[in-house]
Formats: C-alpha cells, structure tokens, sequence
C-alpha cells in the first residue's frame, strides 16, 4: 500500500484558541481525491508557539514543513504541493 | 463564532493583557501592547499606525472593563485605568461598550449609485424617488444623503444594477432593532430593547462592539483573601480538543479554589421544568416554554409581552448552580464560566454569582499561562449527575432532559425554536393564540450554547464532544 502523507494540526490549547479550532474540519472540505492520499493526525502541542511572539499560530505539519498561521485553504493547498513534489 | 482577524486580535489583546498580569508587569507595560502589535513600518489595518495603535488602546480599556463613552481624557493611559480596575468593587451592569474611535466606518446611506451608472435617458431611479433624494452630476446619479429614507425603488428600478445595498452588518444581525446611529454615524445600543444576544459582536467586521470583560476582577479575586470558585457551563466540553474532567482539570490550575458543573444545577432545572409543566398542563394551560437562555428571557420581557404567562418560572442552570455554590462557599467570589454575553448578563442580575469569564477569556488565561489542557491533571467529575443535563447546550438538550424526566407521565409535543431572529419571533408571538406544540424549547442562537457568542470550537464539532459527555455519563 502507498504510505499516505501525514497532516498533523496541533490541538495544543494555544493553537486550539487562536483559531486551529477550525482546522478539525479539515477532512470534511478536503477533496476525495485527496483525502485518500493522506493521514489526518490530531497532535498534541507541535512546540512551534513555544517563542515569546506567539503570533503564527495555529500551526500544521504537513509532511515535514510546518505551516504558521494555518487555514484549511493553505493546508490544502499544502497538501497539494507535497503530492506533487 | 466564525474565527476572523477582528475575533483573533480580541483574543491576542486578551492574552498579552493576561500575560503581563502573570507577570506583574501590567501596569507598567499595558501602554506597550499597541504599539508592540503595531510596531513602525508595520501595515496599517486602517488609515494608519496611529488609528490601529488607538482602535487597540480602546479595546483594551474595553477588556479592562471600561465603558469607552466614559474616558474624560484622552491622555489617561492604559496603566492608570488598571489602577481604577482594581480599586472598583463592582461591575458594570450594561455588558456592552461601542469603540467609536473603530465604529463609524458604516455608511448612513444603505443605498450607492456605483460607476456602473450610465446617466441613461430614462432615469428610473430618479423618477421612482418620492423623496426628490437623487440628482444628477456630471452624467451619474447621486443620492442625497439627508434625503435618502432606504427605501430601496431606485435599486429596485435601475435597469443596469449600477445601484448598491451596502448593509450596517450590526443593525441588520440585531434581531430586536436595539443599536442604530447617531448623528455622527456611530452607533448605540438601546437597552431596552437588547435582548444581549451578542449578534452585534460578532457581526461587527472591525469589532467595534465590545464586551466589558470582568477579567482584572477576577485577578484581583484571586488576589485576594476569599476563595473563587468556578461554576462551569457545560458546553465547555466541546470547547478543547480534550476530555471534560482535563478541561476542568485545566481551569482549576488558573487557582480557582474549586470547579463546579453547572450541570449540577441543570439536573434541578430538569426536575423543575417537568414538575411544573405536568402541573401547567393540569392546569389546561395550552403550552410552556423553558427559560435556560436568558437572550430568550430578555426577548420576551421587551418584546414578547404575550408570551410571557407560558415562560416557565423555573431558573435556569446557571442560577441553580450558583444557589448551590454559595450555600458550599457562603463568603467565596462564585464565578460562572459560559458561552455568551447574554450570560455575562444574567451572572449580574443573579443574587449568588458575582462574576464571569467567557470561553475566550478563559482560553486566553490558559495561553497567559502555559496551560495546554491536553496535558492536565483531570479533575474528578461530581457523581451522579444525569447525562441529559450535559447535553443541555446543543439544541433539542433541554427538551430531551425534560421530556425523559416527564417520561409516560404525559404526552410531550415538542416545539424547537432553535435560533432566534426576526422571524422566529414573529412566529413565538404567534404561538400566543396557536401554538403547534405543548413544550417549547427556544435558544436564542441557531445549534444551541455551542453556537454562543464566545466559543472557541466549531459549533459542529464541539456539538460532536458533547454527543461523546452524554455517552460517557450515560455508562457511568
């Protein structure tokens, strides 16, 4: 089987407020044909806020690149450009 | 809420605010916070630096718990008014505050000739205009705006749609009518006709309405010598990506000397909705109404005269709850934690709770201080509370609790009015002489308290983690 491609959306309490509330939507908006294709993980905090300007949160691990002040659009679009690379 | 930049600033202020507490640097640095959000050669919001550094400096002294109408000197820094926060006593009554300095930017005019007018031979506009309010200039249309009544005809009328509605997004959310303009274009609210159902808030795309949060009360409670007890909304379980005894776990690590479920005192609501139900039926009253949601209550008191002798006179969780709190901690700071302005509101009319923070806040407290509550100690969840009074805050809880209490007893016909607005009201006032049920359950936002004003999860899926509360107690 084809190993999928992890997306992990932090869940850490700051993350979580700071609008990655959002993000636990993202299987549901994500097309089919992608969906397939990758694994979604909950994680615990990802240690990406742990810096004294919190400002960039929430943040998601798709594959091995963080995105900072994720959406469900930019983690898409994420998605889309690691598949393909 | 739908999360935007205006609800995440909110949430920013609120957390620096809570981290230069922590810090006991408050005074000292407030003043800093717009200026380090809004540093020189950074982008402007606005017109420039120095509005965005203002806008921010008056929402902070919103989050501080000030009315904005009331700054008498524009020089008065932040620092000071943390000075006049923790040598006041009280709150205040009116939870809601208009930053005028960021309102003011809606049109009085909903209507705007665009430049797709092409100054045609018919004019339709202008011949369908009963108040003579458009003219023409250099070949285009223009509405007078002191004449303008919003009527919408030269909209209606104009063949090429060159004219727009622009709406006031917080006058058209507010259901009752309660905030309009002054003179000057910024608005006000009415209070006796707000109803606090928040809609203003969220509505607003700069976040010119605010609450006035209780948040330096609550520090200077902790602060001092009483103990401050939590009292815990239970749709706080599908706030955090964690389970409920954690999340409870987590808001007593802020130093409340102890959590209690409102589910507790939603049991007594269940017990009391029932029992008076079953006697308002005997009665031959033709149908009740709950009265959980205070946006409701507030509604019926100011604009629904009719329907008030089928309000239950039950109280609601929140109050029970308080009622048991004070009898546990006679001389303790009882603070209730919930979802909504609307509770913010009823926290202050009740004779047993002093103060509230809502789910924002509390989130912000917990980021202040490091807490991720996936990571905190559970606290163990008070036994023998019924599952049916956890799933009170999504729609349909209510009448479920009461309905499984009332069992075979009588025959319940449920009514859901799940949202209010200005239709549902109309309907609810109908209700009066024609009512399609027995039992009316009304929650003034649409999905019940998970959809409240402050939450921090997507309604759906915290509507899902209360599902999975109610499943759990159900096997206790």
């Amino acid at each position: 089987m084809e190993k999928k491609l992890i997306v992990k959306i932090c869940t850490g309490t700051l993350c979580y407020v700071m609008g990655g509330a959002e993000l636990q939507l993202l299987d549901e908006q994500l097309p089919a044909e992608l969906l397939a294709q990758v694994e979604i993980q909950g994680s615990p905090c990802l240690d990406c806020c742990n810096r004294e300007d919190s400002q960039g949160a929430p943040f998601v691990k798709v594959g091995d690149r963080i995105i900072a002040s994720a959406t469900i659009e930019k983690v898409i679009d994420a998605i889309k450009n690691e598949l393909n690379a | 809420m739908a999360v935007n930049n205006a609800v995440l600033m909110r949430r920013e202020l609120l957390t620096r605010l809570a981290k230069l507490y922590n810090k006991g640097e408050l005074e000292l640095k407030i003043d800093r916070i717009p200026l380090e959000l809004r540093p020189k050669g950074s982008q402007a919001s606005r017109c420039c630096l120095y509005k965005d550094r203002a806008m921010l400096r008056y929402k902070l002294m919103a989050l501080l718990g000030f009315n904005i109408r009331d700054e008498e000197d524009e020089l008065t820094p932040l620092s000071e008014y943390v000075r006049r926060a923790f040598e006041r006593t009280e709150v205040e009554r009116e939870p809601l505050t208009v930053v005028d300095e960021v309102c003011s930017a809606c049109v009085k005019t909903n209507y705007v000739v665009t430049n797709m007018c092409r100054g045609c031979l018919a004019r339709p506009c202008m011949a369908n205009c009963n108040k003579g309010a458009i003219s023409f200039e250099n070949g285009q249309a223009h509405i007078d705006h002191t004449k303008c009544v919003n009527c919408g005809l030269c909209m209606k009328n104009c063949p090429y749609h060159a004219i727009v509605y622009i709406p006031v997004p917080c006058e058209e959310s507010c259901p009752v009518g309660a905030i309009s303009k002054r003179e000057d274009g910024t608005e006000q609210i009415d209070y006796s006709k707000c109803i606090y159902c928040g809609r203003c808030i969220s509505s607003c795309p700069f976040g010119a309405v605010m609450e006035k949060s209780h948040i330096m009360d609550i520090f200077k409670a902790f602060a001092g010598p009483k103990k401050v007890v939590a009292m815990v909304a239970p749709a706080i379980a599908g706030q955090f990506k964690a389970p409920l005894p954690q999340i409870l776990g987590a808001i007593r690590e802020l130093g409340f000397d102890d959590v209690i479920e409102v589910a507790r005192g939603a049991d007594e609501t269940t017990e009391n909705e029932a029992r008076e139900f079953l006697h308002k039926m005997a009665e031959g009253q033709a149908f009740m109404t709950t009265s959980c949601c205070p946006s409701y209550i507030a509604a019926v008191q100011k604009h629904m005269p009719e329907i008030k002798p089928f309000v239950s006179d039950t109280l609601t969780p929140m109050q029970y709850t308080a009622r048991i709190a004070r009898e546990r901690y006679p001389d303790a700071v009882l603070v209730f934690v919930g979802p909504c302005l609307a509770k913010r509101y009823e926290t202050y009319c009740d004779p047993n709770a002093d103060l509230m923070l809502n789910f924002e806040e509390i989130g912000s407290m917990f980021i202040a201080r490091g807490i991720d509550v996936a990571t905190s100690a559970s606290m163990e969840l008070e036994k023998g509370i019924d599952s049916t009074s956890r799933g009170y805050p999504v729609t349909s809880g209510v009448m479920n609790a009461v309905k499984t209490k009332i069992g075979d007893r009588y025959e319940v016909r449920p009514v859901l009015v799940n949202g209010l607005n200005k239709q549902s009201i109309r309907e609810l006032r109908g209700y009066a002489k024609s009512c399609p049920g027995n039992m009316v359950e009304v929650m003034a936002c649409e999905g019940g308290c998970v959809s409240g004003g402050n939450v921090i999860a997507n309604p759906k899926i915290a509507t899902r983690q209360i599902a999975d509360v109610v499943r759990m107690s159900e096997q206790e």
